[in-house]
């Protein structure tokens, strides 16, 4: 039992690690972005990013609350990315 | 006892790969040299990589004991709406003229993207227009 669960905190380790680079490296494309289109894809993929973070830190605290949070950031994290496209497509949101 | 142990590594193992296909998204998403290009990666980040993120919570949780499918619910949530952005996010590289413009479509003259009067674009680009028969 020891080593599956000393297996599970490494693997929780990479995982952290790895959203928070995707985060820094996603950040760069955000601030270097040439063009709108990729600002937009980085900022949808930040959203993404700290939504997995939510659920790498239910997994390491097993917290059952943190359900709500990674569904609340999914829907507004979606409505964002649409919002941000209708305006750059039609330069209104809700016409 | 043997099965907590059996998920406990499922959910590692779920993680690592998981973990494995965000870094791949997000490199892809900072070294693709075109805007099109670059729209290809982070889908995965919002697939394969939350997926496999989600499904570790899932197993942890079953190796608890207290085994909830609560994440099935985003995961289905995520796999509705990736696409959806994504065309939402192509369409803004179309309109911006941010890469080759696609042919033109078999009936109507131009891309209902492309025609807005409002912002003074000039519709008559290459490939654009369907020739007058």
């Amino acid at each position: 039992m020891t080593s599956a669960s000393g297996f599970l905190d490494i693997a929780l380790g990479v995982a952290l690690v790895t959203l928070v680079v995707g985060q820094v490296l996603s950040m760069v494309r955000l601030v270097l972005g040439p063009t709108t289109g990729d600002r937009i894809l980085a900022l949808d993929t930040m959203v993404i990013n700290a939504l997995g973070l939510v659920v790498v830190l239910g997994i390491q605290q097993g917290v059952k609350v943190y359900f709500e949070v990674t569904l609340l950031i999914a829907m507004l994290g979606f409505v964002s990315t649409v919002a941000l496209a209708r305006f750059i497509l039609r330069g209104d949101i809700i016409e | 006892m043997t099965l907590a142990v059996a998920f406990t590594y499922a959910a590692g193992a779920s993680l690592l790969i998981g973990s494995f296909f965000i870094l791949v998204g997000v490199i892809g998403l900072l070294k693709f040299n075109d805007p099109m290009t670059r729209l290809h990666a982070p889908t995965k980040v919002g697939t394969i990589g939350v997926g496999m993120l989600l499904l570790a919570s899932i197993f942890a949780s079953v190796a608890e004991g207290s085994g909830t499918m609560h994440e099935l619910l985003i995961m289905a949530f995520l796999f509705v709406t990736a696409p959806v952005s994504a065309n939402f996010i192509a369409k803004v590289n179309i309109h911006l003229r941010n890469c080759d413009i696609p042919p033109a479509p078999p009936q109507d003259d131009t891309w209902s993207t492309l025609a807005d009067q409002r912002l003074g674009i000039d519709n008559a680009t290459p490939g654009a227009k369907v020739s007058e028969s």
